[in-house]
Parts: C-alpha cells; sequence; structure tokens
C-alpha cells in the first residue's frame, strides 16, 4: 500500500489526484478503483472529479462522505435523481431498493427510465448507471419491496435512509425501522406540482405524526400524476438533507416540514 | 363565527387560496372539511394559526385554519 501512495504522490497535481492516475493505480496495483479512492483521501489526495466540493466540504469531509453508506427505499422518479446526486456528491456506499421494473410510462420524468432500459430491472439500471457516473462509488441493488420483514436487514449499517417510495404505508413501516435501528430518515414526496420534505431524526415522530389519521389511502398523486421537474427538485431536497445530515451541518428539516408548490412557486414550512 | 381558511397546494383547484367563512360555533376542522368537499382521507396536514392539529380539534372564533392536501408519490 505504500507503494501506492508514493506512486499516487508522485503523480497528483498538487493535491489532485486526476481520473486518469486513479484508473492507472487500480490497474497497476490489482486493486478496485474505489480502494484507490479511499487510500487516495486518508492521505490528503482529492480526486479531481470532488475539486468543486472543496470550497464546500474539506478532505475530512469528502472521506466521511466516501465511508458514508445511504440506503434509498424506491428508484423511481424521485431514488433515480436521489442515486445520481448521492454517486457524484461521492457517498461511497448506496443501498438501492426496488422491486420494479422500467414502463414506458416512467419515461417522462424518471431519469433512470430510458428506452435501453424499458423491462429492466429499476436496481439494476441504477447499479450500471452509478458504474458510469462514479465508479468509486458502490451501489447495493435489492430487487425487492421494501417492508417490516425484510427492512431491518435491508437497513443495517446505513447512515441515513432516503425515503423514495410511493406508498404512504411502506414510507410509516421504513420509519418505524428505522426509529429501531436508530437511522436518520429524509422524507420526500411528491403529486404534480406538489410536494414535501421532511427529516427525522431518532425519538422523533413528526413522520408518523403527520400521517396518522389516514395512512392507508394514496395522496394527490393518483389524480395528479408526475411531471419531469417535480421530482427533481423534491430529490435534490432530499440529498442537500442527506449530506447535511452525514456531515453535521447547518440545519436539517427538522420537526417541520416543507410545503413545496411549484405552481405558485410557494415554500411553507409547516411546524410539526 | 368567522374564521379564514387557507388552502394549499391541490386543494386551491376550483377553491380559493384564501377566504373568510362564518361557521356555526364548536365546529372541528372535519366540518370545514366537509363544507369544503373534501374527503378526510385527502388531507394531509391541518394547522391552526401555524400549529400542526389532529381533525377532530374544536375551532375557536377568528382562528385561522390552513389545510394542506396529503401527498405520497415518489
Amino acid at each position: 500500500m505504500s507503494d501506492l501512495l508514493t506512486w499516487l504522490k508522485e503523480r497528483a497535481k498538487g493535491d489532485l489526484l486526476l481520473w486518469a492516475d486513479q484508473l492507472s493505480a487500480a490497474n497497476r496495483y490489482k486493486i478496485s478503483i474505489r480502494e484507490v479512492e479511499g487510500v487516495a483521501l486518508e492521505n490528503g489526495l482529492l480526486p479531481a472529479r470532488y475539486q468543486r466540493n472543496r470550497n464546500m466540504f474539506c478532505l475530512d469531509d469528502q472521506l466521511k462522505l466516501y465511508n458514508s453508506k445511504v440506503a434509498v427505499i424506491g428508484c423511481g422518479g424521485l431514488g433515480g435523481y436521489i442515486i445520481e446526486e448521492l454517486a457524484r456528491l461521492g457517498v461511497g456506499t448506496i443501498v438501492a431498493v426496488d422491486p420494479d421494473v422500467f414502463e414506458e410510462h416512467n419515461m417522462n420524468r424518471q431519469l433512470l427510465a430510458t428506452p435501453e432500459f424499458l423491462g429492466i430491472k429499476k436496481v439494476a439500471a441504477a447499479a450500471r448507471r452509478v458504474d458510469r457516473v462514479n465508479p468509486a462509488v458502490e451501489l447495493l441493488p435489492v430487487g425487492l419491496a421494501f417492508g417490516l420483514e425484510n427492512g431491518k436487514k435491508i437497513l443495517e449499517g446505513c447512515h441515513v435512509a432516503a425515503d423514495a417510495l410511493d406508498s404512504i404505508s411502506v414510507r410509516l413501516e421504513m420509519a418505524e425501522i428505522c426509529q429501531e435501528l436508530n437511522i436518520p430518515l429524509v422524507h420526500g414526496a411528491i403529486a404534480g406540482w406538489y410536494g414535501y420534505l421532511m427529516t427525522q431524526f431518532p425519538g422523533e415522530r413528526t413522520l408518523q405524526k403527520f400521517f396518522t389519521h389516514n395512512s392507508q389511502e394514496s395522496g394527490l398523486e393518483k389524480h395528479l400524476g408526475n411531471p419531469s421537474f417535480t421530482p427533481a427538485v423534491v430529490a435534490s431536497l432530499e440529498v442537500a438533507e442527506v449530506c447535511k445530515v452525514l456531515l453535521n451541518q447547518g440545519t436539517p428539516m427538522r420537526k417541520r416540514c416543507l410545503s413545496i408548490d411549484l405552481l405558485d412557486m410557494e415554500f411553507v414550512e409547516i411546524e410539526c | 363565527m368567522n374564521i379564514s381558511i387557507k388552502l394549499f397546494a391541490g386543494f386551491r383547484q376550483n377553491r380559493f387560496k384564501m377566504e373568510e367563512r362564518e361557521i356555526p360555533e364548536n365546529s372541528t376542522i372535519i366540518d370545514v372539511l366537509n363544507q369544503l368537499g373534501i374527503n378526510e382521507p385527502e388531507l394531509g396536514v391541518a394547522m391552526i394559526d401555524g400549529r400542526h392539529v389532529t381533525t377532530d380539534h374544536v375551532l375557536q372564533t377568528g382562528v385561522t385554519i390552513s389545510l394542506f392536501p396529503k401527498v405520497g408519490g415518489g
């Protein structure tokens, strides 16, 4: 490993490790691109792809992201964008959960839904996409419906769970499992022009309180469907929250819920 | 008694953004929903003067209630 480090340091431009050198190091030392990234970050070298992150995140922050594991429950409208942004951010391990395959009606909004992926498992498409976008990130695909019976096993060891589900009752199951495992949960939901965002830490029951009176029914999305832009907006807000929770920075949307209305362009905070 | 009602997101369609309404004493959030033609399962959150309340909450005169629809898509 010290050979590798010497080699990386010789080639670094200042403290930046160029992609071509990261790739060469992996080939030369017969290790993965991901392992090269770990050695670089642990020894003060920043993979050059992250150089525009560095005024926001120090090297230790980038290393913390690399060592983080985030679960994305649902790989549809919200999940596709969340996975993309987590991978570009440099979150080291992403657990992607969804039982479905891509269908034609997904293509108006779901980032990973392209003609070549029709009929392909959403989690398999996510793994292929992440491998193309940032091969240093490991995506663990789980092609199952998330629920009480498998949720604990799926979320074990995750630092944050991002909600990209399309069912309120499964969201509440997810919230219970996060509670049990002490995992912070970032909630997002969308319908038409509208969406909600909320972050919940262990011990809090904001989400459960929010949906108590009628968890079994679906919401506005059944009538409105979803356009291309609402998932991208809410997914990005969720990733900002995940990033803040992982790095313990800023003020999360905690004990309050953000109501997002893109039709009247109103963002209203609901105290919970 | 007189209350103000603020509607948010999809609840505004074919209704209004804000209106003052005359309602009977001891009305609850559910009574207001009925008056507006909103089924209870469509409701996400009801707030009174900025605080989350349950649907059986009895309304006082002069309050402002805010109603947000339930959204569950991903």
